[in-house]
């Protein structure tokens, strides 16, 4: 039950952190009356829910779940739902109670480096080798079975999630799409492109030309790799988000280190490239009085790392939030239909079409951010890069 | 908040393949591409530069060509110029000396008949003598062969022959 509340409360943070109430509102006013008795009902017994609740809740939740399911009576929980579609999994679910079981790969201090198959924790159910998984973390245990907090927040965690995994399948399906186009060019030089070619000729078109020429200037070829990797990058993995089963369905560009490593990447990059100019603008703006300084500076310092930041929450949060809205349409379905059958076959044509909507809303929002990832960040390298031209402008 | 809870795993992973992916690109992918887009594109503006010069060059040779074609018009105009020219002044030429020839030919033929018509005059007045004579002779010989005739005769010169 406990999960059930925390599920709600995490969905309700976040919808409202969107601020996309406006859209499924119908839906949210559901999630927002439970959200409100489950921290009322938390408040009372936080005392001595935590003490215990916190090392057994998510065993006993399973539990529930598990026998639930078996006897047909599980409570449909769209917070937790869309959750589990959301986040980041030790396993990678395919349909009912069949999930392809990832490896857990572990570090820590004390028991050394450790790889086994996530099948072994039995969804959270068993301990193994001195850990268990706890809301989908990997947590070390003591003999009695209790979380060991002190080894617990020194383990290194570099298992193969669902979203690695998906990474991974990513990557290879980029170095056979662009390897084998690089081959088909040099093996036809100079004629009109063909198949593969003809689709992704027009998209390194449009980022060298409209992207990296616009922002950059004449020295865009350095960054053309990265600015091409990037977008693809980018684009492939939010439209392997929006296939529902296996090899896709993982929200990789949702997640937030995804988003971080690529921001940090281009932030690496403007850190390299920028010139004595881009730092001048930054710690001594040129025709700015020096009290104005003193004002000017640390918004310039902030702003050097606000960029990259930016564009990993605008990334994570639009990607996140896209899968969260067509998840909540599917969800109302199975919220009326606990209400009533016929009220859940009533609005499943509604969510459905509005599902349908929403996921063709997707495909150009896949697009427009790995533009706009792109765009942004062949701005930042152009006005890193920028040459000092206008000393005379402030006299 | 696990959502906005960035996991050391995945990062590391991220750092790893992001880093492996871009220099595996950048080395067989985007290189070739780009390299084969710019080949590509200059080959074509190329080719359009070539096929507007070639296209100048063509009405340049057209405009020669013209210049030639009037030229050898101009020629074959002069020629035939001379040559009708030419042929006016032989016929002129042969007609004079037809002329000329026909003259001297009728000349001389006139200049023959004149010698023949007067050698043919002297032959007959010749003739016309010889036979007068003739004729005399004999018309003397009938008027005096009587003797009787010839005594008239001499009396009758006698007669007109008065002796004083």
């Amino acid at each position: 039950m406990l999960n059930n509340i925390k599920g709600f409360r995490n969905f309700y943070t976040k919808a409202t952190a969107f601020s996309l109430a406006f859209i499924f509102s119908a839906f949210l006013s559901f999630a927002h009356e439970h959200g409100h008795k489950s921290e009322e009902a938390n408040a009372k017994d936080t005392a001595h829910a935590v003490a215990e609740a916190d090392t057994n809740h998510a065993t006993h939740a399973a539990e529930e779940a598990h026998h639930g399911a078996e006897h047909g009576t599980e409570k449909f929980d769209a917070g937790k739902m869309i959750m589990e579609h959301v986040a980041d999994a030790h396993d990678w679910h395919l349909w009912g109670h069949t999930s392809i079981p990832l490896p857990i790969i572990i570090y820590s201090s004390e028991k050394g480096l450790d790889i086994f198959s996530s099948s072994k924790f039995n969804h959270g159910h068993d301990n193994y080798n001195g850990y268990r998984l706890e809301h989908n973390t990997v947590v070390a245990v003591n003999e009695d079975g209790t979380v060991n907090e002190e080894l617990s927040a020194n383990l290194w965690d570099i298992s193969i999630t669902k979203n690695t995994a998906s990474l991974f399948i990513s990557l290879i399906l980029m170095l056979f799409i662009f390897i084998s186009a690089a081959k088909a060019y040099t093996r036809n030089p100079n004629t009109a492109p063909k198949g593969i070619q003809a689709i992704i000729e027009p998209i390194i078109i449009f980022v060298r030309d409209d992207i990296a020429k616009a922002s950059i200037g004449p020295k865009y070829k350095k960054f053309m790799p990265f600015l091409l990797t990037v977008f693809f990058f980018i684009w492939i993995n939010n439209l392997l988000g929006l296939i529902p089963i296996f090899p896709g369905g993982a929200n990789l560009t949702g997640n937030i280190a995804v988003a971080l490593s690529l921001a940090v990447f281009t932030f690496v990059i403007i850190l390299i490239n920028a010139n004595k100019n881009y730092w001048m603008h930054v710690f001594a703006m040129p025709g700015v009085p020096v009290w104005v300084l003193f004002l000017l500076t640390p918004i310039e310092i902030l702003g050097v790392f606000l960029r990259p930041f930016v564009l990993m929450v605008r990334l994570f949060a639009n990607m996140t939030a896209g899968h969260i809205i067509a998840l909540s349409f599917f969800s109302l379905i199975f919220i009326f239909g606990e209400m009533n059958a016929a009220a859940g076959y009533g609005v499943s044509v509604f969510s459905l079409a509005f599902t349908v909507f929403m996921t063709c809303l997707e495909l150009l929002v896949a697009f427009l951010q790995a533009y706009v990832f792109t765009l942004l960040s062949a701005i930042y390298f152009g006005s890193a890069i920028e040459e000092h031209h206008h000393a005379e402008e402030h006299h | 908040m696990e959502l906005v809870k960035p996991a050391f795993g995945l990062i590391f992973w991220m750092f790893v393949s992001f880093a492996l992916i871009l220099f595996l690109l950048k080395k067989f992918a985007w290189k070739p591409i780009l390299e084969m887009l710019d080949e590509r594109e200059k080959t074509i503006s190329d080719s359009l530069n070539s096929a507007q010069k070639a296209k100048e060059e063509m009405t340049a040779l057209r405009a020669g060509n013209e210049k030639l074609l009037q030229e050898a018009r101009n020629e074959r105009d002069n020629l035939l110029k001379e040559a009708r020219e030419a042929k006016e002044m032989i016929i002129n030429e042969a007609r004079a000396k037809a002329t000329e020839a026909s003259d001297k030919i009728l000349a001389s033929a006139r200049e023959n008949i004149s010698n023949e018509k007067m050698a043919a005059i002297t032959e007959l007045k010749n003739y016309v003598a010889t036979l007068s004579i003739e004729i005399a002779e004999k018309v003397l010989k009938q008027e005096l062969a009587d003797p009787n005739k010839q005594k008239e005769l001499v009396q009758t010169l006698l007669k007109d022959t008065k002796l004083n």
